[in-house]
């Protein structure tokens, strides 16, 4: 609550801090980490809390609670952090140069939207070294739907010479619950834009630590060996009977505990008391899905029901959501 | 007169909205103001990315003043009546109103109220925020502060919860300028949700960020073009055509036009500049139209194929940038390379992969069974995969398996009808639905088919297999081609009719305007077959449902209107239980040329008049003998008749039975002297009532010789 009340008072006037003191090993055109820090850098200083990822496997960056969560209610709210995202049936073992089944989004969220959201996006990508005017970057419809998170949006996708580097979403709707106010959400690519920005043609090329020679650390050395067992993994290896118990299991979890946090009758037990465990059953059943739509053993029918009954979960973790402190259960109530 | 200029920009509106939102802003507008008593000259709509602009020449300044009457009632009405009355007419006392006498009546209450004119920058301020908020864009979203719940704010702006305006994307400034042609013009300052009118809009993103302030429309469009907004949206899509055309040209290449795309690329750009890109020529072994939808699809450029080349492609490929770069586009055209080889080297990869092995095949025997499939081919493995995953087709007509394997048994029927080789048929059959489990039609539906076509080609299926896979979907319209051969026709029909039996059964028919599963289409498409490729097929022999049958003969009348043919002749011909369509064209055909000769118009004039009169006698009970007594035959005129419809009846049938339309209509052309001479010699209605029955069933049996043929009575003329 504390929190929230000082991150709205930050203003945008504040100058980006000027990045040119860099070394070069930090600079976002050189390294994988350095475009990383570049963001954070940017987004902190317009005012967002800089979060670390979630802790847990989730499709894209949007199923922090940090987004899901936070973009219900009337609190505002604004947050950046990079997100590990898994798309199983994105596994190339390797051997494409553009999609992995592990990669990395960077997400913002500010709620309310400002009004100069698109100035601010465009800040970003100065500050990541891409000249609009050298660059052709342009917003391409592209309306914005989850339907696992019973949320949608419209917005764009940010092109950059051809190439979609980010999306920019205002939220709708989450979990089945119209967004008031509407939070603008920010999701970039981060692997492409570095592959853009680094001038490699190749993933596993890219420079992550920025140093050369020896001291060169690859996105390829971090990362192959884990495409390629995790291909493996994802669509031959994994014990699909397995993965449907802990799909059910997900499931009873996540509505057994909102079950057991749920407001009482009396006056100091209005709020809910266990929301966050819950929604974290409803990414593991999500997951749970994606792996088993990887493995091919979901057929069309199926699969239907299955996003319907993650979003089911999404649905009750969101409406409880709005019955807690950080929900803005609070709000206009005096405080205690 | 005064101008109107009108601009309302917002952040980037989808291009396939811009044109009809900038069309329905121009006629909510002008309606409105007509509405409210103004009239003008012109009006013109104009869209970018970023604004809507409407142009409104000669308004009136103002609208004219209006003068109405309110009746009342009569002077010696009770209290209430007048009261009631000066409550309606907005009169404080009674004194106001006037009397006006009335030789009938009497004397009575008459108020006058004149509403003076009202100033057109007042109607404006007054009609546009209602037009704006009310506006129908086929998607609209909140945004922002104002989006906060009702009763809190936020950096100053209230919140207004869901009543907050809704627009396509956040709107961003409104322009209102207003004032006469050579003068001084003004700002009508509407305000919604915060949003002020006012005379200062922006000009390209990135060229010209800062303010613009505007006057009127001609200084509107030039500031515009100054600061790189082409304003007019044909006269970007023209600048883009040809500097294409150009550019590929001095390349020695053509450009593959294709309208649809290059009116979504002006709506991607204030200020296009048209650059050329390459890709490697090794991408050009993927199929020519995967290459176009991944360049299209995805990136919104246009493909080129070599000077004068009917097709295949170039490697090269043209974009429309929204800037002028400083290094004059090398970096656009480079990164747009490369994203356009990551596209097709995707597309490569799902090229190879649909022409390898799938996982697991040990889990597809039994499906591959049943279909007789061959699991060491790709395509086999596909149909056998899309058994086995039970995908549905229609929650109610099961699986798509379950399908094929009905289609399979309806194509096995079909086969000998049509002519087909039932081998190559049902072959065709099981493979047809393969390529839905196919990457390349995962990524682009479209393809279907096609796909189907290529990946069987490749593993050496028949031609005429290959080429059924794609057929099987045609015709997709009434002006798509047909399937090329009887195997592909077999299959096709086969599938038409599996979907319109099965829909039926669920009762899922179209209706009005809905026909989401394009039953209509694939009926239209059962009965071009049948008729252009001349093949005898008894609907009712697989459509069995009355209504289905009806709903083909629906289908038929409009081909066949569409062909020329008119719609008596159709209806005359047209019987409700008639299930084989090409007889039905063919006795239309044949009507048609006899109906349009010289006998043919006697002997319908002698039939109607003999129909007629029959109808008369009938309705007023008279009797009919039921045939012909030629012991009764008392005149010439009346013996020569029965024996021409005797004679000429006979011969109808056996030409009928011998499907010869034409012989028919001749055998039946005979009768037009003989039904001449009888209506001018012989008295239907003697005085001897057995003759007069007798002549009247002779009537009965024009009527019926001609039937054989036709229903004359539905034959106007």
């Amino acid at each position: 609550m504390q929190l929230c009340v000082a991150l709205v008072r930050i203003h945008f006037q504040t100058p980006a801090i000027p990045m040119t003191d860099l070394p070069d090993h930090m600079s976002p055109t050189r390294s994988f980490q350095g475009l990383i820090l570049a963001l954070h850098n940017y987004w902190a200083d317009k005012g967002c809390a800089v979060l670390q990822p979630y802790d847990m496997e989730v499709g894209a960056g949007t199923f922090h609670p940090a987004t899901t969560l936070r973009a219900l209610g009337p609190k505002p709210w604004k947050a950046a952090y990079v997100q590990p995202s898994r798309r199983p049936s994105d596994g190339r073992y390797g051997e494409n140069p553009n999609r992995l089944q592990h990669y990395y989004q960077y997400q913002v969220i500010l709620k309310p939207n400002p009004s100069n959201l698109q100035e601010l996006y465009l800040g970003s990508l100065k500050a990541i070294g891409l000249d609009p005017l050298l660059h052709d970057v342009r917003f391409v419809e592209d309306d914005w739907e989850s339907p696992t998170l019973g949320a949608w949006g419209l917005g764009w996708e940010c092109w950059c010479d051809g190439m979609e580097v980010s999306q920019f979403t205002y939220f709708q709707q989450v979990c089945g619950i119209e967004c008031s106010p509407v939070a603008g959400e920010l999701t970039y690519g981060l692997e492409r834009l570095a592959m853009y920005v680094q001038g490699v043609d190749n993933v596993y090329d890219l420079n992550f630590n920025g140093r050369e020679g020896e001291e060169k650390i690859s996105y390829g050395d971090v990362f192959l060996q884990a495409e390629q067992e995790y291909s493996r993994h994802n669509f031959e290896f994994a014990d699909t009977a397995m993965l449907h118990r802990h799909f059910i299991d997900a499931e009873k979890e996540c509505l057994a505990l909102l079950a057991a946090g749920a407001p009482g009758e009396k006056a100091n037990q209005m709020l809910h008391k266990c929301v966050f465990p819950a929604y974290d059953q409803c990414i593991k059943a999500s997951h749970v899905f994606n792996l088993l739509d990887a493995r091919g053993v979901i057929s069309v029918t199926e699969r239907q029901s299955y996003i319907l009954r993650v979003r089911t979960l999404a649905k009750a973790c969101g409406e409880a959501f709005l019955l807690t402190d950080a929900g803005g259960a609070n709000v206009g109530k005096q405080a205690a | 007169m005064p101008d109107l200029l009108l601009e309302l920009r917002s952040e980037e509106i989808p291009a396939r909205m811009q044109r009809k939102a900038a069309g329905d802003l121009k006629k909510l507008v002008t309606d409105a103001l007509v509405e409210a008593g103004l009239t003008y000259e012109g009006a013109r709509e104009y869209w970018t990315p970023r604004r809507l602009t409407l142009d409104i020449r000669g308004l009136n300044a103002r609208s004219a003043d209006q003068r109405e009457e309110v009746k009342g009632p009569s002077t010696k009405a009770p209290e209430q009546a007048v009261a009631g009355f000066l409550r309606k007419a907005g009169l404080t006392d009674v004194s106001e109103a006037q009397v006006v006498s009335d030789p009938k009546k009497g004397d009575f209450y008459v108020a006058v109220i004149s509403k003076p004119g009202r100033p057109a920058e007042e109607i404006i301020a007054d009609v546009m925020p209602g037009i704006i908020r009310n506006f129908a864009w086929p998607k609209s979203m909140r945004w922002g502060a104002a989006s906060m719940p009702k009763g809190s704010s936020y950096g100053g702006i209230e919140g207004k919860g869901s009543e907050s305006l809704r627009w396509v994307r956040p709107l961003q400034s409104i322009v209102c300028v207003f004032g006469p042609e050579h003068e001084e013009t003004q700002v009508i300052p509407f305000e919604i949700d915060g949003i002020v009118a006012s005379n200062v809009t922006y000009g390209h993103r990135f060229h010209a960020p800062d303010a613009i302030t505007v006057r009127r429309f001609e200084d509107y469009v030039a500031s515009l073009e100054k600061a790189k907004v082409m304003l007019d949206a044909e006269r970007r899509k023209d600048v883009i055509l040809h500097d294409a055309r150009d550019l590929a040209f001095a390349n020695g290449l053509d450009m593959v036009e294709d309208e649809g795309l290059l009116e979504e690329v002006s709506g991607l750009v204030e200020w296009p500049h048209v650059l050329m890109g390459a890709f490697e020529e090794d991408y050009l072994q993927i199929p020519a139209e995967i290459i176009r939808l991944t360049i299209k699809t995805n990136q919104k450029c246009f493909v080129t194929r070599p000077q004068g080349a009917e097709e295949g492609l170039s490697n090269r490929f043209i974009l429309v940038s929204n800037i002028e770069a400083k290094d004059g586009g090398k970096e656009i055209i480079h990164g747009n390379g490369k994203v356009v080889r990551a596209r097709l080297s995707d597309a490569k990869h799902f090229w190879t992969r649909d022409q390898g092995n799938l996982p697991d095949l040990q889990e597809l025997t039994a499906s591959a069974e049943k279909f007789g499939l061959d699991l060491k081919k790709p395509l086999d493995q596909r149909m056998a995969k899309l058994d086995a995953l039970n995908v549905t087709f229609h929650a109610k007509l099961g699986t798509q398996g379950e399908r094929v394997a009905r289609i399979r048994a309806l194509a096995r029927a079909l086969a000998p009808i049509v002519g087909a080789d039932a081998a190559l048929v049902d072959r065709a059959v099981v493979l047809a639905k393969a390529d839905l489990r196919t990457e390349a039609v995962g990524e682009f539906p479209e393809l279907q088919g096609l796909m189907g076509r290529r990946y069987a080609t490749l593993q050496g299926e028949d031609a005429s297999v290959a080429a059924a896979i794609e057929d099987h979907w045609k015709p997709n319209g009434p002006s798509d081609r047909l399937p090329e051969d009887k195997v592909g026709l077999t299959v096709a029909l086969a599938d038409k009719l599996d979907t319109l039996t099965g829909f039926w059964a669920i009762d899922e028919k179209p209706t009005g305007s809905k026909d989401p599963y394009a039953l209509r289409r694939a009926a239209l498409g059962v009965v071009r077959m049948i008729l252009e490729k001349n093949i005898r097929l008894r609907l009712a022999s697989v459509a069995r449902d009355a209504d289905l049958l009806s709903f083909f003969h629906d289908r038929l009348k409009v081909y066949l209107r569409d062909q020329g043919a008119r719609h008596d002749i159709i209806d005359a011909v047209l019987t409700p239980d008639a299930d084989d369509l090409l007889m039905v064209a063919r006795r239309a055909e044949a009507l048609t040329a006899f109906i349009t000769s010289e006998d043919g118009k006697n002997l319908l004039a002698g039939t109607k008049r003999a129909t007629q009169l029959l109808a008369a006698e009938e309705k007023k009970g008279t009797v009919v003998a039921d045939g012909v007594s030629g012991e009764l035959l008392k005149l010439d005129a009346e013996k020569a008749l029965w024996a021409a419809i005797t004679a000429a009846s006979s011969e109808a049938s056996d030409a009928i039975a011998k499907e010869d339309f034409r012989s028919a209509m001749e055998a039946l052309s005979k009768l037009r002297v003989p039904v001449d001479t009888f209506f001018e010699d012989v008295l239907v209605n003697d005085e001897d009532a057995a003759i007069r029955a007798n002549r009247l069933a002779l009537l009965k049996a024009i009527r019926e010789a001609t039937a054989t043929v036709a229903d004359f009575s539905k034959i106007s003329g």
